[in-house]
């Protein structure tokens, strides 16, 4: 061990544990999850009801389910502002398909899969023509969302009775929503945490060119993670027309951002390279924590927006600052 | 040349720096004489730049004075440089690279208000008066993007005559530049110090400093150890005072009898950047590529890796022809690439030393798919222990560590995925001549072990020092394939040079 003790000139002293754990991001995610609950609490004796926030958890669901896959991508360094339009087209594609007597096993694929031909195409545009993915996504989010419309018209689209209301099938008694979420949050967890391709994702984030100097193929995992964002977004679209009970243009509408506050809140570094699955699970249930606990305060809507709108810059100069004390 | 009768133009007492807790620089005390071209040598990190950029107003010193002319100047900022009469110029210039000549000369200077109006006429007359004094011909109304980086630094030397600075520091302003334009950075430097300005000359290379400068000053470990004229210094004791030691003069002993060819390059060809390049390298052989910066050789590698496509030519490994179209190819190959510039293709700055170093064997590290913290952690440590990588901890990002020591483990990256072939570009910029010496071994060790190595350096003594033979390119094309005994620093710089030249650099 003695070849690896260094002098101070040529490397900095080993951080204190505390110090390591202090500065991860989710860090301050999971103590601002304890304030907005130990605050919630205080402003009402329901806010604490457990089955109260499941409930209310099942209208974030599926944008986390997004944002667990959009935090991958933007590991990567990309971005993609196109699921909730995603979320509309696929849904709006699928409530046309059986409302014109497509059989509904064949409609619900049809629906998935136009929600991963969505992702091929901004995968094809920011991949092949290297054309920036904020300005792409950008552009398909109100490309997506036009056709949603041009397809349902101004009406509601109903979906058949028995597949309405996935958020009242209740698993051990949680809502289905939740227990997708939080099997997802798992899934991916272990894949961006503990394989090749959850690794060289953070490898690609960090540095692309060192990257595929190393042999990391890093369109190609580029590319699988635009399509599984397309693929996620589609499921998360046929999970909301169950969840509403028909589907209209509008669906998902402004999803995006409470996706990628989900993710900010959560630590992942906007510029690539650092952020967990865990940070942005603990970040949705902070946003739902955060958004009941103002409905039951009775704020007005307005006002819930602005305290969204800060959260998010707040968490963005957070994690920049900490990140920039790490690493001088 | 005697100084002992002037005042000198800028005295520096104590000065010290600390960056976050660490001294740089420690109680430096240094006379600057008007007139004179003082060298500033010391390894990478010996605080030589750090005193010129205090000098310069870009950092603040912890401790200490300067004393300009008899008075006390707080040298807050370059701004305030300028007006006392002291300019920086830039190795690679920093400029606006969309605005033209004029103007970036006229740059900082302010006349009138913001609504004044712009005298076009009378700036591009003052630009040309400047270009004149200097003797150099550059179109001042073209815009700055464009010319080369020899012209650029002339701009900035215009920009310090137009404020008319007394102090001119010049921070390794020859290592992008060909020796001919090399000479007429020396015959300008020349005339500014007969005209009485004093110059400070930061330069790697020992010949240049003598060629240019009267009184040389070496640093160390942020201490100031020597400061004499250039005549009672010998090249063995700069070195020795550098160090702190002396250098053994390394040469690479071949143990091992050559083998077969492992790379053979035949006609590669990509329009604008090289042309026709065949070449071969055997198991056991250290082949150097000389030539000037900007000569070819990174894109021959690049291509040769995967990075970039040649338009023309192939490519056999141990005698097979194979089509390499991504690093991850070549890789499988049993290829290997220590890029030439570590920070934008070598290292993940962000990420600990371990991942840094495991990056291209994901198959070794995940046999399953699962990523084995056990094997990473081992691989790793083996790795650092091998190569002496110095460093705290195996965790720590790998942007905390030296140049050198990153260096390394981009090398130990390489080592992990047992390359039969290795093309090292550069590898021992920027960093410093005791860790050289470490490069210089291992090397050769890897030679030894059979596997083939194309070495591209633009340091003559490390070629002639490690390679069996040196190939030379200029200008995109191969001009020499030289064995080790008819190369010396003189037939490399005469294929290296560009043909037209060649005249006015012998």
């Amino acid at each position: 061990m003695t070849d690896t003790t260094a002098t101070p000139r040529e490397a900095a002293a080993v951080r204190p544990l505390w110090h390591v754990v202090l500065v991860r991001p989710e860090t301050m995610t999971f103590v601002l999850l304890i304030l907005g609950i130990f605050i919630g609490s205080q402003i009402s004796p329901y806010f604490l009801d457990v089955a109260y926030i499941l409930k209310s958890f099942t209208l974030y669901a599926e944008f986390g389910m997004v944002a667990l896959v959009l935090t991958m991508v933007i590991i990567a360094g990309e971005i993609d502002l196109s699921p909730a339009a995603n979320m509309a087209l696929s849904a709006a594609i699928f409530a046309f398909a059986q409302a014109n007597g497509v059989p509904m096993p064949l409609a619900i694929l049809i629906g998935l899969g136009a929600g991963v031909l969505m992702g091929v195409f901004n995968a094809f545009m920011v991949i092949a023509l290297q054309i920036p993915s904020i300005i792409v996504t950008i552009g398909t989010l109100t490309a997506y969302r036009g056709l949603a419309q041009v397809l349902a018209g101004d009406q509601s689209i109903r979906v058949p009775e028995w597949y309405i209301g996935i958020d009242k099938v209740m698993v051990l008694g949680i809502p289905l929503p939740v227990v997708i979420f939080i099997i997802l949050s798992i899934v991916l967890g272990l894949v961006l945490g503990l394989t090749v391709f959850g690794r060289q994702i953070y490898l690609i984030g960090t540095n692309e060119v060192s990257a595929r100097y190393a042999g990391v193929r890093a369109k190609r995992i580029k590319a699988a993670l635009f399509i599984l964002m397309g693929f996620m977004s589609a499921v998360a679209g046929l999970m909301t027309a169950s969840r509403l009970g028909s589907v209209r243009y509008d669906l998902g509408l402004g999803g995006e951002l409470q996706m990628v506050l989900m993710a900010m809140l959560g630590g992942t570094y906007i510029f690539g390279g650092r952020g967990t699955i865990l940070g942005t699970f603990l970040a949705a249930w902070l946003l739902v924590i955060v958004s009941t606990g103002m409905i039951v305060a009775n704020w007005l809507p307005a006002t819930q927006l602005c305290v969204l709108g800060v959260l998010l810059i707040v968490s963005i100069i957070a994690t920049n600052f900490i990140y920039s004390r790490t690493q001088r | 040349m005697s100084t002992g009768d002037k005042a000198p133009l800028l005295s520096a007492r104590g000065i010290s720096k600390s960056f976050a807790g660490v001294e740089v620089l420690r109680d430096v005390d240094l006379d600057l004489y008007p007139g004179e071209i003082h060298a500033l040598l010391g390894e990478n990190g010996a605080g030589k730049s750090t005193f010129a950029k205090i000098i310069a107003g870009v950092h603040r010193p912890t401790k200490g004075t300067l004393i300009l002319g008899g008075q006390p100047v707080e040298v807050t900022s370059p701004i305030v440089a300028q007006k006392l009469g002291i300019t920086l110029i830039h190795q690679e210039p920093i400029s606006f690279p969309d605005l033209s000549v004029a103007e970036n000369l006229v740059l900082g200077r302010q006349d009138g208000g913001p609504l004044g109006r712009v005298r076009w006429a009378e700036i591009t007359r003052e630009a040309n008066r400047l270009m004149d004094l200097l003797g150099v011909r550059i179109d001042v109304t073209k815009p700055m993007r464009g010319l080369s980086i020899a012209d650029q630094q002339m701009v900035e030397i215009a920009r310090a005559l137009a404020s008319d600075s007394r102090l001119i520091i010049m921070d390794e302003p020859t290592a992008p530049l060909t020796p001919k334009e090399v000479a007429t950075l020396f015959a300008i430097a020349r005339r500014l110090r007969d005209e009485g300005r004093t110059i400070i000359f930061i330069s790697h290379r020992l010949e240049e400093v003598r060629a240019l400068c009267s009184h040389v000053t070496i640093f160390r470990d942020g201490n100031k150890v020597a400061t004499e004229t250039i005549d009672r210094m010998d090249d063995a004791e700069i070195i020795r005072q550098m160090i702190g030691r002396p250098l053994k003069e390394y040469r690479h002993k071949r143990t091992t009898e050559l083998g077969d060819v492992a790379l053979k390059v035949t006609g590669f060809t990509r329009p604008g950047t090289f042309r026709d390049i065949s070449f071969s390298v055997r198991k056991g052989e250290i082949v150097g590529l000389g030539g000037l910066v900007g000569a070819g050789r990174t894109e021959v590698a690049r291509a040769i890796f995967g990075i970039d496509k040649p338009s023309a030519g192939t490519v056999e490994i141990n005698g097979k022809p194979v089509s390499i179209n991504a690093p991850t190819d070549a890789i499988a190959l049993g290829l290997a690439f220590v890029p030439e510039d570590r920070a934008a293709a070598g290292i993940f700055r962000t990420l600990s030393v371990e991942h840094n170093i495991t990056a291209a064997v994901p198959g070794k590290i995940a046999p399953s798919g699962i990523i084995s913290r056990l094997i990473e952690r081992t691989l790793s440590s083996e790795s650092v222990k091998k190569l002496r990588i110095r460093l705290a901890s195996l965790r720590q990002p790998i942007g905390e560590l030296s140049g050198g020591n990153q260096q390394k483990a981009i090398l130990a990256r390489w080592l992990l995925t047992d390359p039969s072939i290795l093309i090292l570009d550069e590898p021992t910029r920027g960093i410093d001549i005791g860790v050289k010496a470490e490069f210089y071994d291992m090397i050769g060790e890897l030679a030894a072990q059979g596997r083939a190595i194309l070495l591209i350096s633009s340091e003559l003594p490390e070629l002639l020092a490690l390679c069996d033979r040196v190939l030379v390119m200029s200008e995109g094309t191969l001009t020499a394939d030289l064995p080790r005994a008819t190369a010396t620093q003189e037939t490399i710089m005469t294929a290296a040079v560009p043909r037209r030249t060649e005249g006015a650099a012998a």
